[in-house]
């Protein structure tokens, strides 16, 4: 018998039938969230289907409040505190609109471990596979249903294998690596498969990488991308859980429906162009344009580590007077190590707008929009037409993005 | 039981060129701005309203027509809405070359009929807007105007019997979950 990829091994250890590519099973859950965009529907679901009925387990039950936070209109508002009345009675904690973005949270409070299952209504919830767990963003009647059974249905996807040749060279950052693999693999290269990653570019990766090329695989199409935690990662995770931790590996004999092998070895810096995310060419080719706006954050690169490279960048200098330039960290924790270490100065001193945490852009204003005609250069994940507003969102690092708010047009950076 | 045999008059979306969309996202399907939205009912309106050439669909549409789309329908957020405004519709069935995964499953749960048409694009030429295509649930056979077949993937097991349970609630209740 061939030995198993990551996800089947992951989903084995949760499910009581065989698993194999292809099969549907039921898998156990770990861990089941809402956040406050879905959140009420779920509440709502539950209501209509359950009644008053218990929970499974209140304690692996979470809210997370990081789409509008705090609500900057009635609707959200309403529904936020829907979730919170609801939490209160059931016993279930909820992260309110001061923690910052779920699935980091997750990783933070070390309520995600690897090996695990976690579901929530964040599409980008297989961010996890940044620590080798498995995160998977549903609807609000699959989570209505986990809320209540612990349980989900799902098909075990296939796997393939993505080699990464080549190292990661500044000023390239991983978000440059994960537009080099979106660009070859494309918004539907890894539709319906999980994905694993490997090569010393990827063994290198800190954290904050691992995260940002985790956090894409929604826009290629995947479940999820696992990327083999390093000790680096199991140390961080030991560090905020009390239970057991270990990595989840694929055996030696494996099967995978595809090996892809990208070559980063002439890596340039890039960008994601409107109007999808796949839509990736060399910055050098867009060069020039005339920006109007820069966000930097969402849970695609909101770590610490971004920031210290745009401060890193724009130390001393300001951004020009016409690029409104915002700042948005990833959580709570992330704001606390900028404030304390000094990076909220900095960017602050370089014009930059600095707001609290929370998914920023990305969830229609919690930091503005754009509007018509206007162009945007932005770290987060998605640009989509009307995505982030009604002008054109460019994707690209937290560098790029540092030095094209500096010269005021897109700019290559310069190592 | 459900009828697994439906017939629609057919929906094919194309963008401004003619050319079959590729990657209709959830945003374009359900904006965004209209999330905080959980009444079914108030759904539809707002159905592919962000697509364009598309904005007016919801008021052309008839309770019991078919869409067909392209590759990667439903790309994007986890969105509910965004399957939640095509019941609202009364849309019986959509047929695309390949789903968005998220969308997939919130379509089965919801017990919306998705048929997923390996080889769609190429063959785009064949389904014309206003057209009557037939759906075969159980065995994946599509007719056009009565005739001209192709093979589509059948339901799954699980989406049969979400689909005959009416949704992921109540199957989830006949097996005493």
């Amino acid at each position: 018998m061939a030995g198993k990829t990551i996800i089947e091994k992951i989903i084995q250890a949760h499910s009581q039938e065989p698993v194999e590519p292809g099969k549907i099973v039921w898998m156990d859950l770990d861990v089941r969230t809402a956040r406050d965009f879905g959140g009420a529907n779920v509440v709502q679901n539950y209501r209509q289907h359950y009644g008053d009925a218990p929970l499974d387990d209140a304690s692996r039950t979470f809210f997370t409040f990081d789409c509008v936070v705090p609500a900057n209109n009635i609707p959200y508002a309403n529904n936020q505190h829907i979730c919170r009345l609801w939490a209160r009675e059931k016993g279930i904690k909820v992260y309110d609109v001061n923690a910052g973005i779920g699935s980091h949270v997750a990783i933070e409070e070390g309520l995600a471990v690897p090996g695990c299952t976690f579901v929530g209504t964040d599409s980008h919830l297989n961010i996890l596979g940044a620590i080798g767990a498995f995160g998977q963003g549903m609807g609000d009647q699959d989570i209505a249903f986990a809320f209540k059974t612990g349980k989900t249905w799902f098909e075990v996807p296939p796997t393939m294998k993505v080699v990464i040749e080549g190292e990661v060279r500044y000023p390239c950052t991983a978000r440059d690596l994960t537009l080099a693999v979106l660009g070859r693999l494309g918004s539907s290269g890894a539709l319906g498969r999980a994905v694993e990653f490997y090569g010393p570019a990827i063994d290198a990766l800190d954290l904050a990488g691992r995260i940002t090329l985790a956090s894409q695989l929604t826009e290629m199409g995947g479940i999820t991308g696992f990327i083999p935690p390093s000790e680096e990662v199991l140390a961080y995770v030991r560090g905020r859980t009390t239970g057991q931790v270990s990595g989840v590996y694929a055996d030696p004999d494996a099967e995978y429906i595809e090996t892809v092998v990208v070559d980063i070895t002439a890596l340039e810096p890039l960008v994601a162009c409107p109007p999808n995310p796949a839509h990736v060419k060399p910055v050098r080719e867009v060069a020039g344009t005339r920006v109007d706006s820069v966000f930097l954050g969402s849970c695609t690169n909101g770590r610490f580590e971004d920031f210290a490279a745009v401060a890193e960048v724009v130390q001393g200098q300001r951004i020009q007077p016409w690029v409104m330039a915002s700042v948005v960290p990833a959580t709570r924790q992330v704001y606390e190590r900028m404030l304390r270490e000094g990076l909220i100065e900095a960017l602050f001193d370089a014009g930059f707008i600095i707001s609290n945490p929370g998914c920023g852009g990305c969830a229609s204003g919690q930091i503005g929009m754009t509007g018509r005609g206007q162009v945007q250069v932005s770290t987060s994940n998605r640009n989509f037409p009307g995505k982030q507003g009604a002008g054109d969102t460019y994707l690209a690092s937290p560098i790029t993005a540092a030095w094209t708010a500096l010269k005021g047009e897109i700019t290559v950076p310069e190592g | 039981m459900k009828a697994t045999q439906i017939k629609g008059r057919l929906w094919v979306l194309t963008d401004p060129e003619g050319k079959l969309y590729d990657d209709i996202d959830t945003d374009m399907i359900f904006h965004n701005s209209h999330l905080h939205i959980t009444v079914v009912e108030e759904m539809g309106q707002y159905a592919l309203g962000n697509l364009t050439g598309w904005e007016d669909f919801a008021r052309n549409v008839r309770p019991g027509d078919v869409i067909v789309a392209g590759k990667n329908f439903g790309a994007g957020s986890s969105r509910q809405q965004a399957v939640d405004c095509f019941r609202a519709l009364g849309i019986a069935a959509i047929v695309a070359e390949s789903f968005g995964a998220i969308y997939k499953r919130n379509a089965i749960n919801s017990g919306l009929p998705i048929v997923s048409l390996p080889g769609l694009t190429e063959r785009a030429g064949e389904f014309q807007t206003g057209a009557e295509l037939e759906v075969d649930f159980e065995t994946g056979q599509l007719s056009l105007d009565g005739e001209k077949t192709c093979q589509a993937e059948p339901f799954s097991q699980v989406q049969m019997d979400i689909f005959q349970a009416g949704d992921l609630f109540a199957y989830g209740k006949s097996l005493g979950g």
